[in-house]
């Protein structure tokens, strides 16, 4: 492992690690108001400062990471799992199978992902409990976010097909969906695996791209992107620099993730 | 063979369209709330008024046929008219599309000019420094989301198009520069450095014409990547473009506008694609 990777490792490690410990590190919870603090600066009581309605902003980082943090991997699955299941059997199965996976699939590819994302979450009520919105925002990551992937494990599955212990064990009996699951599946893992990891900072940054069109996460549970939305009320950029300590978080966040997929990207091209 | 190939990408044209048509009618039609309509809360209208308005959502219950009715209206040259705004889908179309094409348009020619010009220069310097430069831009600029590129450039007085161009340089540049790299590698590229050609002339006339193809497809796709960009651009720099609309009509609920706005936007990704693809052709045909 090199050098820059194992700091990736330890800086995420570090994010993950405080972002759990929330509940000790946090002055306040993420919902609750000051009245007689509203819109400070940083200061000893309120580290980063309140938000508009006398929110903690660092209690609000701690929390929003957590969110941003822990579903981004359950999209991830969920994205992964629908991708082996139709690209891996469609190509597994070939032929017009395979065919119409691809088709459907680029129908979906057709359509810039930021605004299949909206006008699918657009479909679904827009006004409802906060839990249920982030539940919708990462059930829809994880249910859109599939096609890139299922291509590449549609390529993999019909190279497998064509392989030669698939064909030897065709040939000895087995035949069907347990020559899928037992042969086949396991043998796409490596790709599996690289399609999982690379989703996860995909839809880490697209979680931040809706909060901050108003179409992710609802108030008053923080996210990267909801904390994000903060930057629209700003004039200059010097004006209130720790309103940016969520982007710069995000950032480093998304960065670790690059350096630590760098030879993930390989497996999954 | 050429024929056939444009023939085959209208084709594909045509069946997306009236897929992705029916695809948006049907979530269209599926979606919570479409049984209710506000106007039937007037308390001015009487029971016969609104017992006509339930009749004529009822009417629209199977998917098919709304599909067909939708179809045949769009055929007309109607398009529906906006729940939200008001107006018909054909006139906001009319008054937005020209703003996003411009956008667009100049965001992907400054993005490319950008990628062109750091692909060319690292591959003729060849200095490890200016690469690991490179590397770092892009792989910073990737990792800052779309909508907070678009709302710096609102604070920093950065045009729309530049903020596209932003968005989609660093993705396009990782693929360009891998392509170029790899055609580096090609043996006749290689014999061509040993017999000592000039590192211009390898560039230009063994380098580009091997990656000239696979470049366009690229740039095929980013035009995909240019009209995602395009929506937290116009949305939070307030530019009325399609963009613009797609969020607005999201946040306001309003699906048979944002029917129509997906049918346009696969249709225009779908068109670049398919240009890009029957250009590649033809250059790979002279090549050959």
């Amino acid at each position: 492992m090199s050098f820059w990777r194992k700091i990736a490792c330890g800086v995420l490690l570090l994010v993950v690690a405080v972002s759990l410990a929330a509940n000790w590190l946090a002055p306040a919870g993420y919902a609750k108001q000051d009245r007689e603090a509203v819109g400070e600066p940083p200061s000893h009581a309120h580290w980063l400062g309140t938000d508009e309605i006398g929110r903690d902003r660092f209690a609000r980082v701690l929390y929003g990471t957590r969110i941003s943090l822990f579903l981004a991997p359950a999209a991830a699955l969920i994205s992964t799992l629908l991708a082996a299941l139709v690209g891996g059997l469609a190509g597994y199965l070939g032929g017009a199978w395979a065919r119409a996976a691809m088709t459907v699939t680029d129908l979906f590819l057709s359509l810039p992902w930021l605004f299949l994302l909206i006008t699918v979450r657009a479909i679904l009520p827009l006004n409802v409990s906060p839990a249920f919105s982030v539940l919708v925002t990462f059930l829809i990551l994880g249910l859109l976010g599939w096609t890139a992937a299922a291509r590449v494990l549609c390529a993999t599955g019909g190279s497998l097909r064509n392989s030669d212990f698939v064909r030897q064990a065709r040939a000895s009996g087995i035949r069907g969906t347990r020559l899928f699951w037992i042969h086949v599946l396991p043998n796409m893992k490596p790709v599996l695996y690289a399609q999982f990891w690379i989703s996860i900072p995909a839809f880490i940054l697209s979680e931040a791209n809706l909060g901050i069109l108003g179409l992710g996460v609802a108030e008053p549970l923080p996210s990267w992107g909801s904390l994000l939305k903060e930057l629209e009320g700003l004039v200059s950029v010097g004006e209130e620099p720790w309103k940016f300590v969520p982007l710069v978080l995000l950032v480093v966040v998304v960065t670790s993730f690059q350096l630590v997929l760098s030879k993930q990207d390989e497996v999954a091209a | 063979m050429l024929r056939r190939k444009i023939a085959r990408h209208g084709l594909i044209l045509v069946a997306t369209a009236l897929l992705g048509g029916f695809l948006s009618a049907a979530m269209v039609r599926l979606a919570p709330g479409f049984d209710t309509d506000e106007a039937a809360l007037d308390p001015h209208l009487n029971s016969q008024s609104i017992q006509a308005l339930r009749q004529a959502r009822t009417e629209q219950h199977n998917i098919f046929r709304f599909y067909l009715h939708s179809l045949r209206l769009a055929l007309h040259g109607d398009l529906g008219t906006s729940i939200s705004l008001k107006q018909p889908v054909g006139a906001l179309f009319q008054d937005r599309f020209p703003l996003t094409l411009r956008l667009v348009s100049l965001g992907l020619l400054m993005g490319w000019a950008a990628v062109m010009a750091l692909v060319f220069t690292t591959a003729l310097l060849r200095v490890t420094a200016y690469d690991l430069f490179a590397i770092f831009l892009t792989g910073l600029l990737i990792c800052v989301p779309a909508a907070v590129l678009a709302l710096l450039s609102v604070l920093w007085n950065i045009p729309g198009a530049l903020a596209i161009a932003l968005i989609i340089f660093p993705r396009d540049y990782r693929y360009a520069r891998n392509l170029v790299n790899k055609a580096y590698s090609l043996p006749h590229i290689v014999t061509a450095r040993a017999k000592g050609l000039s590192e211009l002339r390898i560039l230009f006339w063994h380098v580009v014409p091997s990656t000239g193809p696979q470049l366009l497809a690229l740039a095929g796709v980013s035009v995909s990547l240019a009209i995602g960009a395009a929506i937290p651009v116009e949305a939070l720099c307030g530019l009325a473009g399609i963009g613009q609309l797609a969020w607005q009509a999201a946040l306001a609920r309003d699906l048979p506008l944002l029917m129509n706005i997906t049918v346009l936007v696969t249709l225009v990704t779908l068109l670049a694609n398919s240009s890009a693809d029957v250009i590649g052709h033809v250059w790979r045909g002279q090549q050959a």
